[in-house]
């Protein structure tokens, strides 16, 4: 056992620590599972104050640590570093306190996302955020990587559900940032924090701030005979004026998947399906839903579903959130990518996927929150046919590099991670590179808090599941 | 004055902050205590750095110059049936979209979707080195890189000086309403503010008026929706619809600060509502006066000049008036003068005290 083993042994007792290949390897992959890293260890704190201790311990040793949650990454977040530990946060899952008459819950980082809501909703409030991996992933990692969801374009991202953290530095640090007060005084500390892809250090207790419920929805699902018509839609909508809670595009790919999957039930002979959704007081809502079924209407759909009831509702979103693993029953391996355009460029970057992937020799299913832009080309891959994961790949390249030339973000809500490290300098000159250096090794200066994320270039390669990675191949790594 | 620059383009404004080691950019001075600092400083207004650079109503998005008043920018939108939600504050005394970045003010309307930080969306600036720098995006959705847009909301400006900022917008309400709710005392206003913000009215600003006697609730959407959830919202509270230009009036009036006096110091507060009750007793000791709004998350309070506002015993910032610019901790964490000597390694701009 190494010096620094016995140190976190101290800390831990053993079967929280975990050494042993068996174990080692479950935590080997993330959400990205094209990446794969062993780490010497994982440990599994219960408390906050173990939590500050292994990484003091990691500091004191210089050893590196990667916070991970539920490990549903799709940028390759909490892929483990090969050198050092993992710390599994899913122990801290207690929701410390919910205040309903203030709106607010302060929850360990452990706590699931859909758990915050289903502790609010017997006071009628509910947690805004929704990533689609909401009943598995945790805060603490949506906390880290600033997650979105399909709620975004009205109530914002994580970060704006955040009002204030402790958290655990990798300095060894711990500092409160922002406070129960939706308002804050000084720099936004919370805002910087948030988002930082577990560059800064791990968030110990996080203070969210909870919406009522709304009253009332009207959740509309409409099939067009192609992606343009349902851009068309979109436009249509937002030039009315109206503020839809969620807007979303799935294409003729994704359908497939989705129902093969779940069942989900689409209009026959559509290239697109559009799912709007308006909310609020159920007057507001009544007024509202006559100007978007006009709108609907006027955009020549094969069929327009408006959910009759609360169920009819919750299978429209079954559907759609269910329609990145539902991608797995088409291709043995997926890649899911993250951009944004501008929303009016949506059709004309729906174009351009299509004809990269037939230039790729490969299938890209569509899903999208065409509120905001977010793009999220499922690319269809098989990891055992040689050259398929380099081409696939390479076409996900080829769909950041476009989104950042229509002016867009290489990443919506998965943030950058491993996975797009190479494509930040798309988006930010050396200098601008150079200040989130500074400012990671202000919160990092020994560079041990997830590294190899977010920036290019970063520290050891993580190996991919195809074929051998060049450094085993010169013997200098090897897998166990 | 000798001690201001006025650069009128944004290489200009690079220049000035590679020529002058110690620097601080202004704006029109509506928060006059955010640059009261030594004599030495340089003052840089971005005054001449201003217009709307970009405006693409379809994508919810502008992009200005840090010295575009906020009035300006909230015209233009309106003329294209949008609306600034986290509802800037000063816009007849001339503020301007970086003042309103730099002191991290937001209005009333805050209450509905968030203050001034859930709308940012990216900056450019220069940062202390005279790099000219552009972080966030232009898009209403993007989690590229650490969020420095956020973190400058509030930050006086001690980090770098901004030259453009892009922000979302909204689609305008077709119509608003204001009720008043007579209350008479705090412990009442709280009652509304707690019921309104668990209640299914989606109302867009709650406010406990200085005058301590009522509280304003506006709601926005729909016409005659509006109206229903009026009827509703006086059943539980009793009180009377302002007509549109009494409504006007006194959200303009709250706006502009026309209840506060240019002598006595004005102090934003960041508070919880179950704080409301005890700050308004003790500013009511202290001779002052508080408007306090966003459901009682936030409190604009007056005090007479020379009252030590941290006698408050809450986050506060001195936006007009003498004593401390901001109340800190008393030991603040290391990270916060890290953070600084990372954007500002000379100390150009003044420090965090």
């Amino acid at each position: 056992m190494t010096p620094f083993l016995k140190r976190l042994s101290a800390i831990l007792p053993t079967d929280r620590l975990l050494c042993e290949p068996q174990h080692l390897s479950a935590y080997e992959s993330d959400g990205l599972t094209a990446y794969h890293a062993r780490p010497i260890a994982i440990v599994m704190p219960e408390t906050a104050d173990e939590v500050i201790a292994i990484v003091r311990a990691c500091h004191a040793e210089k050893v590196p640590f990667v916070a991970r949650g539920s490990g549903t990454s799709l940028s390759g977040g909490s892929l483990p570093v090969a050198d050092g530990v993992v710390i599994a946060l899913n122990r801290l899952n207690r929701i410390l306190s919910l205040d309903p008459a203030q709106r607010i819950a302060v929850v360990e980082p452990g706590v699931i996302n859909v758990a915050v809501t289903a502790a609010a909703a017997p006071h009628g409030l509910h947690y805004a955020p929704d990533p689609s991996s909401q009943i598995i992933c945790t805060i603490g990692g949506n906390v880290a990587f600033n997650s979105g969801g399909a709620h975004c374009l009205k109530y914002g991202m994580t970060s704006n559900h955040v009002l204030g953290l402790k958290a655990v530095l990798a300095t060894g640090e711990v500092v409160e940032f922002g406070s129960t007060s939706r308002e804050q005084i000084g720099p936004d500390w919370t805002g910087l924090f948030t988002g930082n892809e577990g560059l800064f250090g791990i968030a110990l207790e996080i203070t969210v701030q909870l919406l009522p419920k709304a009253e009332c929805f009207h959740t509309v699902l409409a099939g067009y005979k192609t992606l343009e018509q349902a851009g068309d839609a979109v436009s249509a909508i937002v030039a009315s004026g109206l503020l839809p809670g969620a807007i979303e595009i799935m294409d003729a790919l994704a359908l497939e998947a989705a129902t093969a999957a779940v069942h989900a039930d689409y209009p026959p002979g559509c290239e697109a399906v559009l799912i709007v959704e308006l909310e609020g007081p159920r007057e507001v809502v009544a007024a509202d839903r006559v100007r978007l079924d006009q709108i609907i209407a006027a955009s020549s759909p094969v069929e327009a579903r408006p959910a009759r009831n609360a169920t009819e509702r919750v299978a429209i979103w079954k559907g759609r959130k269910s329609a990145f693993s539902a991608v797995g029953r088409l291709s043995p391996d997926f890649i899911v990518q993250d951009g944004v355009v501008p929303r009016r460029r949506l059709g004309e970057a729906l174009r351009r996927i299509g004809e990269m992937t037939r230039e790729a020799g490969l299938r890209c299913a569509n899903v999208f929150h065409a509120g905001d832009g977010n793009l999220h080309p499922l690319i269809l891959y098989n990891g055992k046919n040689a050259g398929e994961l380099e081409r696939a790949e390479a076409l996900a390249g080829r769909i950041l590099k476009m989104c950042v030339e229509m002016g867009g973000s290489i990443t919506g809500e998965h943030g950058v991670g491993v996975e797009k490290r190479d494509y930040l300098p798309d988006m930010f000159n050396p200098d601008e590179i150079d200040c989130l250096q500074r400012i990671r090794a202000a919160f990092d200066p020994l560079m041990i808090a997830n590294p190899g994320k977010m920036f290019p270039g970063g520290n050891a390669p993580a190996l991919t599941s195809h074929g051998l990675h060049p450094l085993e191949k010169a013997g200098l790594i090897s897998r166990e | 004055m000798s001690n201001h620059i006025t650069p009128t383009t944004v290489s200009e404004l690079v220049s000035a902050v590679r020529d002058h080691p110690r620097l601080l950019a202004v704006g029109a001075q509506t928060k006059p205590r955010l640059s009261a600092i030594d004599d030495d400083v340089m003052r840089l207004s971005t005054l001449k750095l201003s217009g709307i650079t970009e405006y693409e109503p379809d994508e919810y998005t502008f992009t200005a110059l840090a010295g575009t008043p906020v009035r300006e920018i909230a015209e233009a939108v309106a003329a294209k049936g949008q609306y600034l939600p986290f509802d800037p504050l000063l816009l007849e005394a001339g503020s301007t979209i970086g003042g309103a970045v730099a002191s991290g003010l937001s209005g009333p309307g805050r209450f509905r979707f968030g203050g001034l930080r859930d709308f940012i969306l990216g900056v450019r600036f220069v940062d202390g080195s005279a790099r000219e720098l552009r972080l966030g995006g232009k898009v209403v959705k993007n989690a590229a890189g650490f969020d420095l847009p956020k973190f400058f909301v509030g930050s006086l400006g001690r980090f770098g000086v901004f030259a453009e900022f892009t922000f979302k917008v909204f689609p305008s309400a077709a119509a608003t309403l204001t009720l008043r709710l007579p209350v008479s005392d705090p412990t009442k206003a709280l009652e509304i503010f707690d019921t309104v913000g668990l209640s299914r009215w989606e109302a867009e600003a709650v406010d406990f008026l200085p005058t301590g006697d009522a509280v304003l609730v506006r709601l926005a959407g729909p016409d005659e929706p509006l109206q229903i959830l009026a009827q509703e919202i006086f059943r539980h509270f009793p009180g009377e619809i302002l007509s549109a230009t009494a409504a006007d009036t006194i959200w303009s009036d709250l706006r502009e600060l026309r209840w506060t006096t240019a002598e006595n110091s004005l102090h934003k507060v960041a508070i919880s509502p179950n704080q409301v009750p005890a700050l308004c007793i003790r500013v009511s000791s202290l001779s002052g006066d508080a408007h306090i709004y966003s459901g009682g998350n936030v409190a604009l309070v007056s005090l007479p000049a020379g009252t030590d506002a941290t006698s408050l015993g809450l986050p506060a910032l001195t936006l007009r008036g003498t004593g401390p610019l901001w109340t800190l901790p008393p030991t603040p964490p290391a990270i916060h003068q890290a953070v600084k000597l990372a954007l500002d390694p000379a100390d150009r701009f003044p420090s965090l005290a």
